[in-house]
């Protein structure tokens, strides 16, 4: 036994509520040596989890582990009974969660869950637990690691639950870590402290790891190896810079070409570009209670304004909390602004959209994020489509069949789907019939809140190439807002940087100027690169980090 | 559920999977269904008729569930009793869960005073004990039929309004909700085709738990006295005029409690076993 984990042929089934089964994982081999960090990439679906799971003996509910063996450490965790397999989870092999946030327990202190593993497999007194606890804080780099064990989940940021959810891991000395996609849901800004706490500790210590993920930039910071999968099977295996150079699998290279920059055409329309079609001038709005100028306690967006040309595109881009979702909804109605004017196509909005007019409300449509909760769940995707048609348009039923195939045809789904649920779609083709909804009001300007941000890179570039085509076809203009800089870069004209509910700068990548604000400069390195050296040779000036970074 | 029995007892039809359980307790209610609509051109006696020389007689030829107090035919009172008991409780359930659903939604939808105020109301009715309300009701203005009906759908109604609320006041803060307003959706189409479609399955599930509650509360009113008058009898009040049985094990007294049993543990158990659309096309 050479290697710490040999994976030998596995194979997982799953059941469906039919009691069909299916093998989601077909015969999947890999190796990590003592010591190595091996990535387990590709896109949802591809088994990157499932496969991560079985390496703790763990298959989720309704699957089961068919064949092959998992050696790890020299025992194959698949025919262990369930009592020994036990006894190896957080000791031998530890596991990160994608969210923290959700994994933690949030009414217990942060100290008494990271020690519980120490205390369940009673490896060492509390009190010792608790030193090495504290050891863990410090080095994973964070704030107060003497009294940070005190606080509730609740009291730290995002970024420091995650380090905390590995100093969870880490505290049992575990030979293997498995991270399932630990840094997807955080900013960039924060997302960079979280790797380089993880590389450091994990290169300290000489602990094998296990990172799941669809951000190949990402991997390639942190990787020895990479592992790509699709559809439950390996498709290609090699060193971190074999695999970001001479990528063999068409697969992989369809990875990679997400990630390099698209030409952009230049508009031919210039002439066209000189109408404005949103101005927004001095817009607040936020929460909680009215004060006695008018304005609400809290300003999620403070005297920001805007414009909008027709058939151009605007990005808006800042770290989560910066305001920007909220001047989504200022722009729509959803949220009204307590001051400021909104002016549209000519004509000065109200700041409610119930006492806006139909033709208005059907001119400007936003997109949302998750397209999981903005599609009904209990209607069939024809209907979904169909709405805006019969209550904007008044089409007879005749005329809205037609125009669901045109619309479907438009954001590139097969006809066939207008049958199906939105739960029996894929998050990419969900999110073009999110898109496919608004595009039904006929609208001239379409807010886009982060509707890439749950996709995976390659379904993301897709849906983008879809949009920039739309637009070419149909003239309309977009405001895209994003925390991706790479997404906002591929499509908008102008780039709007936000920080902290105020506009800090503006940029037009057309004409290449770099951004000059220091929030934008350190928001701008902090977009990872793909080459493997990026992250160790990175250096951020550290008056900007702890001025701008949320640690 | 287990998963064992899950597996060992779902069969599945017409792309929807279904439980053997739920199918036994499908045909229990189908059968008292057809009873009570049925009753009276299927029974042997009149009910107030006195056919026994004997009371508390047990099952022979001719009286098949044997006679009641006064000696008279129970397999006629006790289908007639389905009449009654079933019919009763299914229209007040729907007057209940039919207000206490609309009215949910549309808290949950408008929010605001209109919220707070129907809230509070409703709530304040909540604490009036059910027993004690219906016994008001039926002193100050007699007990009749429709009476009844209305006396349990307002007891009901507050549940169902609550039950209706939580789940609506969840669906609301969807984004598809938000997507529908700024469209600008009336509250009626927002109830009626966002809300609704995403609640029925749980509210189906409340309408058959109230159904059992109020065949329950009847029952119980009708054992205090307080449902309907003589001749006319459901199943509680059979219960409670043969009571006096139980020491001679008449089937007078079995009878209509196993009837009750039977009805309620049926609709409960259809409601854990509802068929579930299957989802895996490629079978």
């Amino acid at each position: 036994m050479s290697n710490l984990v040999e994976v030998r042929n596995l194979r997982i089934e799953a059941k469906t509520d039919a009691g069909r089964l299916v093998e989601i994982i077909k015969g999947v081999s890999l190796d990590i040596a003592d010591g190595e960090i091996v990535a387990l990439i590709g896109e949802s679906g591809s088994g990157k989890t499932t496969v991560a799971l079985s390496l703790m003996g763990y298959a989720r509910p309704g699957c089961r582990i068919t064949g092959g063996e998992i050696n790890v450490n020299g025992k194959n965790m698949a025919a262990l009974s369930e009592k020994e397999r036990a006894k190896l989870r957080g000791t031998d092999i530890a596991y990160v969660p994608q969210s923290a946030a959700a994994a933690f327990n949030p009414s217990s202190t942060i100290m008494d869950q990271v020690i519980e593993v120490t205390r369940i497999h009673k490896l060492m007194s509390p009190a010792q637990a608790r030193q090495r606890a504290v050891e863990l804080f410090r080095a994973l780099s964070l704030p107060d690691p003497e009294g940070i064990g005190a606080r509730y989940p609740h009291q730290v940021s995002g970024g420091q639950l995650q380090r905390l959810s590995a100093a969870m891991a880490l505290i049992s000395d575990p030979k293997l870590v498995i991270f399932d996609e630990p840094t997807t849901a955080l900013d960039v800004t924060t997302q960079i402290d979280v790797l380089k706490a993880f590389k450091s500790v994990m290169r300290a210590g000489g602990i094998a790891g296990v990172y799941v993920s669809h951000d190949l930039a990402v991997v390639a910071q942190i990787a020895d190896r990479i592992v790509v999968l699709k559809g439950g099977e390996v498709q290609e295996t090699g060193t971190t810079a074999a695999i970001l150079s001479t990528a063999q699998h068409p697969y992989t290279r369809e990875l990679l070409a997400a990630f390099e920059p698209k030409p952009r055409q230049a508009h031919a329309d210039v002439d066209a570009g000189t109408r404005q079609l949103l101005c927004i001038d001095n817009v607040t709005a936020g929460y909680g209670a009215v004060r006695a100028d008018g304005l609400p306690l809290i300003r999620a967006v403070d005297s920001v304004s805007l414009v909008v040309e027709k058939g151009r595109n605007l990005g808006v881009i800042g770290e989560s909390g910066c305001g920007k979702s909220t001047l989504a909804r200022v722009i729509a109605g959803i949220h009204p602004a307590a001051a400021g004017n909104i002016v549209f196509d000519g004509k000065e909005l109200q700041r409610a959209a119930r006492k806006r007019s139909q033709d208005q409300l059907r001119e400007m449509q936003i997109v949302f994020q998750y397209a999981d909760t903005a599609l009904n769940p209990a209607k069939p995707v024809e209907d979904i489509i169909s709405r805006p048609l019969a209550f904007y348009h008044r089409l007879d039923r005749q005329a809205r069949s037609e125009r669901v195939d045109e619309l479907l045809d438009m954001v590139r789904l097969p006809r066939g789907l207008r049958y199906r649920h939105p739960s029996e779609l894929s998050g990419g083709q969900k999110q073009r019939v999110n898109f496919a909804r608004a595009l039904a009001a006929n609208p001239k300007l379409i807010i886009c809140d982060e509707i890439t941000s749950a996709l995976d890179t390659v379904v993301a570039a897709a849906v983008i190439e879809l949009l920039k085509e739309l637009q070419r076809e149909l003239g309309l203009s977009y405001i895209f807002i994003s925390h991706d800089l790479s997404v906002v870069e591929a499509i908008c004209d102008e780039i709007m940087v936000m920080y902290n509910g105020e506009r800090v700068e503006q940029i037009t990548p057309d004409k290449l100027t770099a951004p000059t604000h220091p929030y934008s400069k350190l928001l701008f390195s902090s977009v990872p690169k793909l080459d493997p050296t990026w992250l160790d040779g990175l250096v951020r000036d550290p008056e900007l980090v702890s001025q701008y970074g949320h640690r | 559920m287990t998963m064992a029995r899950a597996a060992t007892l779902r069969r599945s039809f017409l792309g929807y999977s279904y439980s053997l359980v739920g199918v036994v307790a499908a045909l229990v209610i189908l059968a008292w269904t057809l009873v009570a609509i049925l009753a009276p051109y299927v029974l042997p006696h009149s009910i107030g008729d006195i056919v026994d020389d004997d009371y508390f007689g047990p099952m022979r030829q001719g009286l098949w569930l044997g006679s009641d107090y006064l000696g008279r035919d129970m397999l006629s009172r006790v289908l007639m009793g389905a009449r009654y008991t079933v019919g009763i409780s299914l229209a007040a359930v729907s007057i209940a869960c039919f207000s206490g659903v609309m009215l949910g939604m549309i808290a949950a939808v408008t929010g605001g005073w209109l919220d707070t105020c129907l809230s509070r109301f409703l709530d304040a009715m909540n604490s009036i004990p059910s027993k004690l309300f219906g016994l008001v009701v039926v002193a100050a203005v007699g007990s009749s039929i429709p009476v009844l009906i209305l006396t349990l759908a307002v007891i009901y109604i507050p549940g169902a309004y609550r039950f209706a609320r939580a789940l609506a006041v969840n669906i609301n803060t969807m984004d598809f909700m938000t997507v529908a307003r700024v469209r600008g959706e009336s509250t009626f189409y927002l109830i009626g085709s966002e809300i609704l479609p995403n609640i029925i399955r749980p509210v189906l599930a409340d309408f058959g738990l109230r159904f059992v509650f109020i065949v329950l509360l009847l029952s119980g009113l009708s054992f205090l006295g307080l449902g309907l008058q003589p001749p006319l009898a459901d199943w509680g009040a059979l219960v409670r005029e043969n009571i006096g049985g139980l020491p001679f094990a008449a089937p007078a007294v079995i009878v209509p409690s196993l009837a009750i049993a039977s009805l309620t543990i049926s609709v409960n158990l259809l409601i854990d076993n509802l068929p579930q659309k299957i989802r895996d096309r490629d079978t």
